[in-house]
């Protein structure tokens, strides 16, 4: 019990006992001697003068930035099209990519569990760990700069994301459903289409659009690396320095985020 | 009954969306939406094509890649990109804690939850590059921007996911602490903490993971890590050396996900 005595023999609650309370306390010290040692290794690297005067220079670059040059607005139209349609295009390939590798993925569908389940997984831990400024960077050497590179950075970094909760949600329908379809006698194909279809479909249709929204995000800031979209409108700006165009910039990206944010939660309250 | 009826009673699956009008709508908006952006794309296909043997070659750089002629740069950037996950982590979940009560419904003032969901708004939907951006103008070069940036973007995802938990908390057992004469710390000590604890541990090493992948990009515009060297192997075309790169970055990424898994399971 972990219940300690005080002087005059009372006893006293305690959440735990004594080895526990050590064992915590010996946790939280290697913890903290860590995450030290690391902050002193930033901290060697910082100019800390240029950190005091940061105040000063943070209240230019409002004082710059403000009021934003709205007659720009006119020149983010195009980029912010370009953008959207990087996003959206971007999902549409990756969705055509992730659903084989999710069915490859899943232990339930898998045609085998080595050659087939291991290399889909593959592909989807090494498309999840790069960033898609990464792809981009990539594409952008490969096939030169471009909407064209963007939207396929887009896709290449979405694939995983999809097929990983696609391949979830597979593993996770009613068994007894696939069961009636084959008792039927339906080929493989039917009982893909009519018996496990119908029960991910609300869960694909969520990912779409959870991962569009991702990736309007993802998208603005593609252009910082070349790969087209509102990102390049802000790296010329800022090549420039010109503040009151930049904060037009980031003002667009945020409402255009904010948007597709609520687009995808309504979308998702009505689909699910 | 006739034959012409059996026949016209064949079984069909049943359409996604019930309303025709809606449904037929909203493929053909598609359709419109998908042939203006397809317009609007210019794909240069010499440039493709010619792009396509650098592509080969970096695919072909996987099977031997050059870990050894930059290693200093490699490990260094490596290196950077850990301590700046480890402490912006760390320094992300202090502040989204009170952020994160702030921001759930049944326990903060209406002024306060405001406040901490305009933060949290903000926070997500500036995406880590542009705070990086502005970070590095006004803090100068180096891991400090890509600290700040990190926990910056730590707050609103773990703010927003644990204020959403707490919301979601049993009311009674908050109630039976109150009614013990529990102070307010007390009663979120006891009542409520407990509740979203094995989440929020969750949720913690979830961001650790997502920190690391992120602070791998943060190179590209001075905020310290492995970006930077990645971006100066992909300038100079050397792909041997960015496959390198890339293939530490999948191995981190996979241990700390298979870490992280054991964490949850445990916790939960």
């Amino acid at each position: 019990m972990a219940v300690a005595t005080n002087k005059s023999g009372q006893k006293i609650w305690q959440l735990r006992d004594r080895n526990a309370q050590l064992t915590r306390w010996f946790a939280w010290f290697v913890a903290v001697a860590i995450i030290m040692y690391c902050w002193q290794a930033i901290s060697e690297q910082t100019t800390w003068f240029f950190v005091y005067d940061a105040p000063n220079i943070a209240g230019d670059i409002m004082s710059r930035a403000m009021p934003p040059r709205w007659p720009y607005i006119n020149e983010l139209w195009e980029p912010l099209w370009d953008t959207i349609n990087i996003a959206t295009i971007g999902t549409l390939l990756s969705l055509i990519l992730a659903v084989p590798v999710a069915f490859l993925a899943a232990r339930n569908t898998t045609p085998h569990q080595i050659f087939c389940r291991w290399p889909a997984l593959l592909i989807i831990v090494s498309s999840r760990s790069i960033n898609s400024l990464i792809w981009a960077l990539l594409l952008v050497a490969i096939i030169g700069p471009g909407i064209f590179a963007g939207t396929i950075a887009i896709a290449l970094r979405s694939i995983g994301f999809c097929a990983k909760l696609l391949y979830e949600a597979i593993e996770e329908i009613d068994e007894k459903q696939v069961e009636a379809i084959r008792a039927t006698g339906a080929s493989p194909w039917q009982v893909m289409a009519y018996g496990i279809v119908p029960q991910i479909m609300p869960t694909f249709a969520g990912i779409t659009v959870f991962r569009w929204d991702i990736n309007i995000r993802e998208s603005t800031v593609l252009g910082l690396v070349g790969a087209g979209g509102i990102g390049l409108q802000m790296q010329s700006s800022l090549n420039i320095l010109a503040w009151p165009q930049v904060s037009l910039i980031l003002l667009v990206i945020f409402l255009a985020v904010i948007l597709s944010e609520m687009v995808s939660a309504k979308v998702r309250g009505a689909i699910i | 009954m006739s034959a012409s009826a059996a026949a016209s009673r064949k079984w069909r699956k049943p359409p996604l969306i019930k309303n025709p009008v809606l449904r037929w709508g909203l493929l053909l908006g598609s359709l419109a939406y998908l042939l203006l952006a397809f317009g609007s794309m210019e794909v240069n296909w010499s440039r493709v094509y010619e792009g396509l043997d650098r592509g080969g070659r970096f695919i072909l750089a996987f099977s031997q890649p050059d870990f050894v002629s930059r290693w200093s740069d490699i490990s260094a950037g490596m290196l950077e990109s850990i301590i700046m996950t480890i402490t912006s982590t760390a320094a992300g979940i202090i502040i989204s804690i009170p952020i994160g009560l702030g921001a759930a419904k049944n326990i903060a003032p209406l002024p306060v939850y405001i406040i901490c969901r305009g933060i949290i708004a903000v926070s997500r939907a500036l995406h880590e590059i542009i705070v990086a951006i502005l970070m590095v103008a006004i803090f100068g070069f180096g891991p400090l921007a890509g600290f700040i940036t990190l926990s910056f973007a730590t707050i609103g995802f773990l703010a927003k996911l644990l204020a959403e938990d707490i919301e979601d908390t049993d009311r009674s057992q908050a109630e039976a602490i109150k009614a013990t004469g529990g102070s307010w710390l007390q009663w979120i000590n006891y009542g409520i903490q407990p509740q979203v604890m094995p989440r929020l541990i969750g949720l913690s090493m979830y961001r650790l993971d997502i920190n690391f992948r992120e602070s791998a990009i943060l190179g590209l515009v001075g905020a310290g890590g492995i970006g930077a060297t990645l971006n100066t192997a992909f300038d100079r075309y050397e792909f041997d050396t960015a496959a390198a790169i890339i293939i530490i970055i999948i191995t981190i990424v996979m241990c700390l996900e298979y870490l992280s898994g054991i964490i949850r399971r445990r916790v939960q």
